[in-house]
């Protein structure tokens, strides 16, 4: 009985109790679901044109923030250093479409994953090499980026915005609307879109499958460079922030691995999820729920809606 | 060519090849350096693994070596992880290693059952086992100047003396792995018998950059004390996160390992007033880091990337470790009248450690931790840690040397090593009189 009410009462009391701090869990959901989209966005664009799961993604990440920092650190202007680490990103795309995915066209899907898993380890490689393993601060100021807090006073008590968690919200927000008008409005977006949905046809209307892979693998190290910053601001650059990728996996299972409006969805159900379970009903488990309570989420969705919220009905023909 | 001038010929070759490794032993000794200068834990592993290589260094440069027996220093990277770690310790046993330290719990967990079979000790310097600290079960593993266990008594009575800690609520944040979760049972024992509460809030590996759960737990529970287990990049992420809910900095507390120069790097002014323990002194103005700068560093012969970091937090750590393994092998030439020890001697060394005071001002390190005094039974030396607190931009000391409840602590170590040794019918302990 106690555990009943525990599960079922106590939570929900407590949340009407507090509105405040309720509404504190709701927003601090929120901004880790606009994280984790963002870093799930980068996946789902190269699936979408080249069904590739991009296991690299994180280290991507991890690779364009070090760049933007260290380039700093040897005395370019902040924002030159981020022109020159989306040069740097664009040169990565071009590399690993001409020197890993031209030479695997056309191979099955668990060969390209593998690929990624080598281009994982090459970059943590001559990323440590370049930039060294140890971890760097954020050019978070120097970036223009807001820094401090401000209050809300609700319900006698405060629930607290942090000025960078504000930015990040509306980057990811300006992000998304800036990659809808690319994919529905440029003929490049068109392309990438035929090339999405058949490869062979996109090929016979004399699409360059080279030259759109080459492009979402950079639109993806754009989306790399702003996750790096953001997350980065949050705590610091380090290859530990690689990890965090993992999460958006559970993202996309929930969004569809195909759909940018889902990496959305997906990140922000995620996020308040994961806040709410751990606050609310976390100390019933021990704590540390959030480090399981993505993958369950996911495994929930894949037993009963595998194509995720947004995602392509899977038919398999036989 | 005859048979009887071939012969010959192969027999010098032969012999000429037996002796090398014999010349070379009479002219160095094989000191194994496990670092972690990639990987997740890099921002820490890299500054100590400088700080220990350097001092060796310089001894070498600046007298030589060791009573005239030069330390060669060989790194083998294990980015932190256990199995890599193994792979070290199995491939650089056999070149005659005096010690290891692996700078990692999870390694040194792997590696105790392994020293008494291969009679190579492991100094695992303020980490790993706790129940190391009791010399007669864990007669090759040492843990000087002070267990996990220890350290925490020594953090739990500088709260007591700065407004008590009876009634309090502590909240424990900590690294959800072996390390983390090592000063749990002395946490619960002494907030019984001091009469305080406790809220514990894990932060998984995958979770050390993410950990806005566990500080709106932290709101929720209000805790007096924050006492932080952290390790990587859980540390600055912790300390931002503390600061975004305002929990006041100077009433959250890190151990050692959750105080460097690189955990408060990325936090800046921000972590104004954050505390951590320490055991080993903070900059360059002990003779001992001059004469590295002067030998080692201004040579180019070290990795630091700029002087600067000599003297860091780390880097001092990892020159500590360092010293106490020469001290060792001092203590063990004393002992054993040989200029080139074995691993066996140097445990003999390592027990017999004595770093008074006056010792340690010898070797150009007066005033930089309390002393270290080991015995067949204590492997732990008794160590005290001070206090430093952040000013925003450099850590500064805040407290004198605190020294750990052994009266409390000890027994409860004494006891987990029995219960360590108690399934393990072959483990072979020590008599000590």
């Amino acid at each position: 009985m106690e555990l009943i009410h525990s599960i079922l009462v106590a939570p929900f009391i407590e949340m009407v109790a507090y509105p405040d701090f309720f509404l504190q869990v709701v927003w601090e959901g929120f901004v880790a679901g606009v994280l984790y989209s963002l870093i799930a966005l980068g996946f789902v664009l190269i699936y979408k044109a080249s069904g590739v799961f991009n296991f690299a993604q994180g280290i991507m990440v991890v690779f364009a923030a070090l760049a933007l920092v260290s380039l700093h650190a040897m005395g370019v202007p902040a924002w030159l250093a981020v022109l020159l680490s989306l040069g740097i990103m664009g040169l990565l795309a071009v590399g690993i479409e001409r020197l890993v995915l031209r030479k695997l066209v056309n191979q099955h899907d668990a060969i390209l994953l593998m690929a990624t898993i080598g281009l994982t380890l090459v970059l943590k490689g001559v990323g440590q090499l370049v930039f060294g393993g140890e971890p760097k601060p954020m050019i978070t100021e120097q970036l223009g980026l807001p820094t401090g807090s401000t209050d809300w006073e609700v319900f006698d008590g405060i629930v607290i915005f942090q000025h960078i968690d504000i930015a990040a919200a509306v980057i990811a927000v300006l992000m998304v609307m800036a990659l809808g008008v690319f994919f529905s409005k440029t003929r490049i977006g068109r392309a990438l879109r035929a090339v999405a949905d058949d490869h062979q046809a996109a090929l016979s209307v004399g699409i360059s499958l080279h030259q759109i892979w080459a492009i979402v693998w950079f639109a993806s190290g754009i989306v790399a460079l702003v996750t790096g910053i953001m997350w980065g601001a949050r705590s610091e650059v380090s290859f530990a922030l690689e990890i965090i990728a993992l999460k958006a996996l559970a993202v996309l299972i929930l969004g569809g691995f195909t759909s940018i409006p889902g990496a959305i969805v997906g990140g922000l159900m995620i996020g308040v999820g994961e806040k709410l379970f751990e606050v609310y009903w976390g100390a019933l488990f021990g704590s540390g729920v959030e480090a399981w309570f993505a993958y369950v989420l996911a495994l929930i969705f894949l037993l009963f809606r595998p194509q995720g919220l947004f995602g392509e009905r899977i038919i398999e023909r036989v | 060519m005859s048979k009887t001038t071939l012969f010959t010929l192969a027999a010098g070759v032969l012999a000429a090849s037996c002796l090398v490794p014999v010349a070379q032993a009479q002219d160095s000794m094989y000191m194994p350096s496990m670092t972690y200068r990639t990987g997740p834990f890099a921002g820490g592993g890299t500054p100590f693994a400088d700080g220990y290589a350097d001092y060796f260094n310089m001894l070498n440069e600046r007298d030589g070596g060791i009573n005239g027996v030069k330390i060669v220093v060989d790194e083998c990277e294990t980015a932190y992880n256990t199995q890599k770690g193994v792979e070290c310790y199995e491939s650089t046993k056999g070149n005659g290693a005096l010690a290891y330290s692996p700078l990692s719990t999870g390694i040194t967990l792997a590696l105790i059952p392994k020293a008494p079979v291969d009679e190579i000790p492991i100094f695992s310097m303020g980490y790993g086992l706790s129940a190391a600290a009791a010399g007669e079960q864990f007669p090759w593993t040492f843990v000087y100047p002070a267990s996990y266990w220890n350290q925490l008594s020594s953090i739990l009575k500088y709260i007591d003396s700065n407004g008590g800690i009876k009634d309090k609520k502590i909240g424990f944040i900590y690294l959800d792995a072996g390390y983390g979760k090592e000063p749990i049972p002395l946490l619960d024992q002494l907030s019984e018998s001091m009469g305080f509460s406790v809220a514990k809030f894990p932060v998984g590996v995958k979770e050390m950059q993410n950990q806005g759960s566990q500080w709106l737990n932290v709101r929720k529970e209000r805790p007096d004390w924050m006492i932080m287990w952290g390790w990587g990049a859980m540390n600055p992420t912790a300390i931002k996160e503390a600061a975004k809910i305002r929990f006041p900095l100077d009433r959250f507390i890190g151990n050692w390992w959750a105080g460097s120069h690189n955990d408060l790097k990325a936090v800046g002014a921000a972590g104004k007033g954050y505390l951590a323990a320490n055991f080993s002194g903070i900059g360059q103005d002990y003779p001992a880091v001059q004469d590295i700068l002067t030998h080692v560093v201004e040579k180019g012969m070290s990795k630091v990337a700029s002087a600067d970091d000599v003297g860091n937090v780390l880097y001092n750590r990892g020159m500590f470790n360092a010293v106490v393994l020469a001290e060792a092998i001092r203590v063990a030439q004393d002992k054993t009248g040989k200029s080139v020890i074995t691993g066996a001697d140097m445990r003999d060394g390592l027990e017999a450690i004595n770093l008074t005071e006056e010792r340690l001002t010898e070797l150009g390190l007066p005033g930089f931790t309390g002393e270290v005094k080991g015995s067949c039974s204590d492997h732990e030396g008794g160590g005290s840690v001070f206090i430093q607190q952040w000013t925003g931009s450099d850590w500064e000391k805040v407290s004198d040397l605190i020294a750990p409840m052994t009266d409390v602590v000890r027994p409860m170590l004494e006891e987990a090593a029995e219960a360590y040794v108690s399934d393990k019918p072959d483990w072979k302990g020590q008599t000590c009189s």
